[in-house]
């Protein structure tokens, strides 16, 4: 099962377009084991690679292109944590907005694979791993996603696992 | 950076410390995790946080930005003492990042890491892997985050 998310049209709609069908508000009961978000490409630039670097990773491998030539990543490439933050910022846009998500309690694993460079496209696949009720809350769930942030060659520069807390359906309906 | 031979298993270093202001708080998030208890006090407010807190990737940021100027300092006090300075290479990456606890608005967060494993890289012999485990904890010494994170370190040339 594969959806594409529009943005233009989830923008104008506030609601995620599948297989160019809107739908509501995603549920912890709308999250099954392999189903797959898909989202961009969105185009990284020089300047915000630079710029994430000088304010929070500011190594020569992620400022300087003559510096970072001589690094064993050969040439200028994102932080890894910019990475991170553009995997964060993509499944927002992708469906965490439109989704009951109520954060995640952590990461279980992060793999920087090839280095994203200015310029790069960049695509991201969410998908669903597994989902399990919560055992000590009624009202949510946890949704274990593999996110794989891919470059315009296919390659996947990030791979990142996590569980997201996501609340049940029918919980808003229900009287406080 | 010290060379990968001289790498002791339970070195610990104290990285610093850092404030968050709402300002970088709501600047970073509107960037990367724009969630509405990371942009908005009055939506924060009502939310299960009941205050504007950072992005768990902006306090994971800080870590980085701490660890690197720890390091600068570090090299330069071995240049100073005329040591050689070992390369610190990239890192593969991380696991087992927790956010334990909400970074709000004027938490002070000092970081520090832990040498917890290092071993000899198979596909690169001039280079060593160290595994770190860090840590954030607020001013009223309440762990924030913690992760695990790998990453390459020169060795002495044979």
């Amino acid at each position: 099962m594969k959806d594409t998310v529009d943005r233009s049209a989830s923008r104008l709609y506030g609601s995620v377009v599948e297989s160019g069908v809107l739908v509501s508000k995603l549920y912890w009961e709308d999250f099954k084991p392999g189903r797959v978000f898909e989202h961009g490409p969105r185009r990284i630039t020089r300047e915000e690679i630079v710029g994430f670097a000088a304010e929070f990773d500011p190594q020569p491998m992620h400022l300087d292109e003559a510096a970072a030539r001589e690094t064993l990543l050969g040439g200028l490439s994102a932080s890894g944590w910019h990475a991170c933050g553009i995997v964060m910022r993509m499944c927002i846009d992708s469906f965490v907005l439109n989704s009951a998500s109520m954060g995640a309690p952590g990461v279980d694993e992060v793999k920087w694979l090839v280095p994203i460079r200015p310029g790069d496209d960049l695509t991201l696949r969410s998908t669903v791993l597994e989902t399990r009720a919560s055992r000590s809350r009624t009202d949510m769930g946890f949704v274990k996603f593999i996110f794989e942030l891919f470059n315009q060659a296919g390659k996947p520069a990030v791979t990142l696992t996590t569980s997201l807390m996501m609340g049940r359906r029918g919980d808003e309906a229900r009287p406080a | 950076m010290k060379f990968f031979e001289d790498i002791a298993i339970g070195e610990r270093a104290e990285l610093g410390h850092h404030t968050f202001t709402a300002e970088a708080i709501k600047a970073y998030a509107g960037r990367f995790d724009p969630q509405a208890f990371h942009v908005d006090e009055a939506a924060a407010a009502r939310s299960p946080f009941g205050a504007l807190c950072a992005s768990g990737w902006h306090t994971a940021s800080v870590w980085m930005r701490l660890m690197v100027e720890h390091q600068r300092r570090d090299d330069e006090a071995r240049r100073d003492r005329g040591e050689p300075v070992a390369q610190l290479g990239p890192s593969p990456g991380f696991r087992e990042l927790k956010w334990l606890r909400p970074v709000y608005v004027g938490d002070t967060i000092h970081y520090a890491m832990e040498i917890v494993e290092a071993r000899a890289s198979n596909s690169r012999p001039e280079w060593g892997l160290i595994t770190l485990r860090n840590t954030g904890i607020n001013q009223k010494g309440e762990p924030v985050i913690s992760f695990v994170s790998v990453a390459f370190v020169e060795r002495r040339k044979a």
